[in-house]
């Protein structure tokens, strides 16, 4: 549990950041160090230079405006958990990160390192996902945004180019009518999500006008369940088990505690659930 | 002092460890120290073609870099003995850094000094092994298969040993005639121990005086010195010392002699420098003596009213790449000797196998042969509940050895001092609500959904393992005596010196309320001294449960030698009789004249001042005593765990756990409720979470924290515990030992929970740990 040796660089405004990350190659960007570091300390990454962008306080914070809230990277899982503004507009995203490891974690991890590592494990991609969600990122050469069911590409990989900074992801506020829910199975071990179902429905008049699930866990990225199927009825439990049924992935992921297969049985499971547990929250 | 025994008093050890102000081996610092990092197979099996070590020691600051050719240059034994010889046992040789051969992944192979761990590490990295990998196997019954990998040339067939116990013949009538059998392939799967602390080790050669101070993680600090310098470092034993500092846990996996510990003594020696070795993490799963890991096949013959009539169990034990400290009494004596639990079994046969695997070594962890034995017998007895139709309370009942049948002995060497287990199961009957349960379930089960089980675990533990010259016949090298220095001072406080070593059992604690209470004196006035050879007369340490009733009785023994002597000072000071004193709440008197009365401290400053003393008296007021028990002690209870299984994913919830134990005598009762909260989690955790999985290739894929699940408290919840008391006959004080009864019991206790819940689907038995994809899996065919 020693890191190789490393240089240690401290920035002090997103734009010094994005200069250090130009002049040192293989530097890695430093938030909260929470995947980070344990990677260096068991060798598993050994940058030359990490770049610790952990007090960079114009990235962090939660906003809302024109229906959108903005969740700056920095941001920790303790400060999304406790959001008065998530739990008025994004409440599942609040809900997922309460999931997040312990208060220790939540109190030092934040939300851009989070989906910038990318691990299948965590709570927050799906829910991005789910909530069509876009990722912004600064360059040198300028800003992008990138929508969070393109973002996440593979295990561990993102649309994060070398030079570019995450800086914050606006969320799309749910609608009126819109029950929202995120259910965990969690791994015993790394507490990490073996299953993570994020579902939204939204009912006007008795009948269901939009629903979206999004499951966590199974696949290498986020796996959306195409869920029309409830569009127009009254949600029972058959129609919502019958569209969870639907999820489906080429090649999904598994450890010595969950295989592939059984990941997938849990998300249909957990999917029916979080899609039940959104109903009744609508 | 009155109302000391049997109290809660507050553990005193805790202050400094809740502030943080605890001194572990890895906080103490030496001046001129260096740090050592040991370079490890990566290989389950390899030979060593070469190490080349000259990039390593062309780093600056690199000290030494030694391997197996610089413990043979050193002269030293250079090995890692077995301690524990069975009859025909294969002993190959340990040695301390692999030669030739690698047998285990994380196998020692190099080891490099540095000025600084980190520098030690990037050293470590840079020594060049050159492998060539060979065929392993890690699964002991794999290793046992014709054409295995040898791990062992000298071990054919990878058998370490052979061994059985009790009587096959009268086994085997008994099934050729039983009204009823039941039978079960089983697994006890392999754990890692997990103490917080890692192993550590601070050794300080002085070459000035020839002697070694090793600071070290250690449950038993003699028996690692007399190994250490015996075995290892061809010291002799009065030039070193070993002291145990404060210890973090170790459930047994600090009890034994690891070579990592004599490497960092060795580059000591050489460097005349003091060197500190701190295991990782990871380090402590490839290397730290692992837990159980069986295949069992066994079966019950049981007559028409559902009484037994025999047992047979045979079973395949790993022992790893190399037999570790105890490692062949576990599965045999610890293990064998247990089968009879708490019932009248007229004929018992077990056969051991003991099986060398490419894996990190096997050896005594929390329970050590007991929950195993535990869960094979709990396991048939709740099979055999089903199958006579009695269910899993009546069948016990019906085969408990009745009360009035003690002194019993049973049919595989043990005989139960004592023993009441009838009421222990009534009073958890009556905990958990049986019948209502019963009901709730038989509800659950018309109308679907989550289905509740219930499980019960009807156990017996022998502990404090005696006496000796009976363990010696079986093979130990090692006395299982205790001892005691007890010191009055003159002003009547009081030092105990004890050969136990307490790693958070809270001995300072319980053995000041011992004195306290036989001295009549505050549990404040005497400390308590541990883990030191230079301060401690020679002592076995902390392992088996054995702390308070083979450790505690010799302070006993002690305080009673002093009350004697002090009767014949204060009868010269009185002058009266000293067989007319008696010793009362402090007080020598003269029996019914309490008015002629010294207090302790009158006669203790006499004592040391000798100026008006008896002639024929030496002076001082202290004894040591070395107490050799007749015989175990026996705890038992009956455990109840109450499971909701989500027959959708296979997820398992905890609702109830009652456990009625009866550990004899109470010192005090938070501690021992202590002890058991922790023995729960772990046997809870051994059920449902923890494995130590090996692949085919040797590499341990449960390696880290990430997939090697120890139990949280949020996994788990509040147990609901009481006692029954038997106290043990044959110890001064009647205690029995709590230390491991929660481990060996509530593995078999959550299992038959489990196996009830989905009884209706047909299942009677699923291998631990119960993880959801098995149950599920099981449940869905």
């Amino acid at each position: 549990m020693y890191p190789a040796q490393f240089d240690y660089r401290r920035a002090g405004s997103v734009d010094e950041a994005l200069g250090l990350l130009q002049e040192n190659e293989d530097a890695k960007l430093m938030a909260g160090g929470h995947s980070l570091i344990p990677m260096m300390k068991l060798r598993l990454a050994q940058p030359p230079v990490v770049i610790d962008i952990g007090r960079l306080d114009e990235l962090r914070g939660i906003s809302e405006a024109g229906g959108s809230v903005r969740v700056g990277s920095l941001t920790t899982h303790a400060d999304i958990a406790a959001s008065d503004v998530l739990a008025a507009h994004c409440p599942v995203l609040a809900e997922a990160a309460g999931h997040i490891g312990d208060a220790q974690v939540r109190n030092r991890g934040t939300i851009g390192g989070n989906i910038a590592h990318a691990d299948p494990g965590s709570d927050i991609p799906p829910v991005l996902v789910l909530l069509g969600a876009s990722v912004h990122l600064q360059s040198p050469s300028g800003t992008r945004s990138v929508a969070a069911g393109d973002f996440f590409q593979d295990l561990l990989m993102t649309d994060v180019g070398e030079d570019e900074i995450l800086t914050h992801v606006d969320v799309p506020a749910l609608g009126a009518g819109t029950g929202s829910a995120y259910l965990k199975f969690e791994h015993p071990a790394s507490g990490y999500a073996v299953v993570g179902a994020a579902a939204s429905v939204t009912v006007q008049d008795g009948r269901c006008t939009a629903a979206g699930l999004v499951v966590g866990g199974v696949g290498a990225v986020p796996t959306a369940v195409d869920v029309s199927s409830l569009v127009g009825t009254d949600l029972s439990d058959d129609a919502i088990a019958a569209a969870a049924s639907g999820l489906d992935t080429e090649d999904p992921i598994g450890d010595i505690f969950a295989s592939g297969d059984y990941r997938v049985h849990v998300g249909k499971v957990y999917g029916k659930r979080a899609l039940a547990a959104a109903r009744d929250r609508a | 002092m009155a109302g000391v025994l049997g109290t809660s008093i507050k553990r005193r050890e805790d202050p400094a460890l809740i502030t943080g102000r605890g001194k572990y081996t890895d906080d103490l610092q030496a001046a001129d120290m260096a740090h050592a990092a040991i370079v490890r197979s990566p290989y389950a099996h390899a030979r060593i073609r070469g190490i080349d070590t000259s990039a390593a020691e062309a780093l600056p600051g690199v000290l030494a870099v030694l391997t197996a050719r610089d413990v043979a240059a050193a002269g030293i034994p250079g090995v890692v003995p077995v301690g524990w010889l069975l009859p025909d046992l294969k002993t190959p040789a340990h040695p301390m850094i692999a030669a030739d051969t690698v047998r285990h992944v994380g196998d020692a192979v190099a080891v490099v000094v540095a000025e600084d761990r980190y520098l030690a590490r990037d050293a470590a990295e840079r020594v060049a092994v050159d492998y060539e990998p060979l065929d392993a196997v890690a699964d002991v019954v794999a290793a046992l298969e014709d054409g295995a990998p040898a791990v062992h040339e000298d071990a054919l067939g990878n058998v370490a040993f052979d061994w059985e116990i009790g009587d096959r013949e009268s086994v085997d009538a008994a099934f050729a005639s039983a009204a009823n059998t039941v039978e079960l392939d089983l697994r006890n799967n392999r754990l890692i121990p997990h103490a917080i602390e890692p192993r550590a080790v601070l050794a300080s050669y002085d070459s000035s005086t020839g002697e070694m101070t090793i600071h070290m993680t250690s449950q038993n600090p003699h028996v690692h010195r007399l190994l250490m310098t015996l075995a290892s470092l061809g010291m002799p034993e009065h030039k070193v010392r070993i002291v145990a500092p404060e210890v973090g846990g170790g459930f047994g996996s600090k009890i034994h002699h690891y070579a990592d510990e004599a490497i960092v003594g060795l580059c000591s020696m050489k460097l005349d420098r003091p060197v500190k070795w701190t295991a990782t993490r990871t380090e402590t799963n490839l290397t730290d003596a692992h837990g159980r890991d069986h295949s069992t096949h066994c079966a019950l013959a049981l007559d028409a009213e559902g009484r037994i009539t025999g047992l047979r169990v045979d079973t395949a034990a790993a022992m790893g790449a190399y037999l570790s400290t105890f490692a062949p009494a576990v599965p045999t004596y610890l293990y064998g000797t247990l089968m009879s639990g708490q019932y009248d079994i007229p004929a018992i046969h077990c056969h051991v196998t003991g099986v060398f695997t490419h894996t990190a070594p096997v050896d005594a962890y929390r329970g050590a042969g007991r929950p195993e034995a535990t869960y094979v017998v709990e396991r048939l007895m709740h099979l055999a509940g089903e199958a006579t139709g009695l269910g899993p309370v009546e069948v016990r009942k019906r085969n408990f050895v009745p009360a009035d049948a003690f002194p019993y002995q049973t049919q595989v060497a043990l005989a139960y001092d004592s023993g009441n287990y009838g009421p222990a199961m009534d009073r958890a009957l009556e905990m958990i609500g049986y019948d209502d349960l019963r009901t709730e379930q038989a509800s659950r089960r018309d109308n679907g959904g989550k289905q509740i089980g219930i499980g019960f675990s009807s156990y017996i533990e022998a502990c404090g393992l005696a006496p000796s010259a009976v363990v010696g016949s079986l093979g130990a090298q090692a006395g299982q005596w205790e001892s005691a220095d007890v010191r009055v001072h003159p002003t009547a406080s009081v030092t105990v010196y004890t050969g136990s070593s307490s790693h958070g059992q809270g001995h300072e604690t319980t053995f000041s309320q011992i004195v306290a209470d036989k001295l009549g004196i505050a549990p404040e006035a005497v400390e308590v001294i541990h883990g030191d050879t230079d301060l401690v007369q020679f002592g076995m340490g902390t392992y088996g449960s054995r702390s308070a009733a083979v450790g505690g009785s010799a302070i006993v023994k002690s305080v009673e030698k002093i009350i004697e002597k002090g009767k014949k000072i204060a009868a010269h000071l009185l002058e009266a009789s000293a067989e007319d004193l008696e010793y009362v709440d402090g007080s020598f008197r003269v029996a019914g004249s309490p008015d002629r009365a010294l207090a302790l401290g009158d006669v203790a400053l006499q004592a040391y001042l000798a100026h008006n003393y008896p002639d024929d008296l030496e002076p001082g007021l202290s004894a040591t005593s070395f107490y050799d028990p007749a015989n175990f002690t026996y705890p038992f209870g009956t455990h109840v765990c109450v499971v909701e299984v989500d027959t959708e994913t296979g997820s398992i919830d905890l609702l109830r756990y009652a456990a009625v134990d009866d550990v004899g005598n109470v010192i005090n009762p938070m501690i021992v409720d202590g002890q058991l909260h922790g023995g729960l989690a772990q046997g809870i955790g051994q059920a449902l979470w923890e494995n130590a999985v090996y692949d085919d290739s040797g590499q341990l894929v449960s390696g880290s924290l990430m997939d090697y699940a120890v139990p949280k408290i949020h996994n788990l919840i509040p147990f609901e515990l009481d006692r029954t008391t038997t106290p043990c006959p044959h110890n001064p004080l009647g205690v029995k030992g709590v230390g491991e009864a929660g481990a060996i019991a509530s593995p078999a206790a959550v299992v038959n929970a489990v196996v009830d819940a989905l009884a209706p689907f047909g299942i009677s038995h699923i291998d631990m740990p119960l993880t959801p994809e098995k149950v599920w899996r099981a449940v869905n065919g």
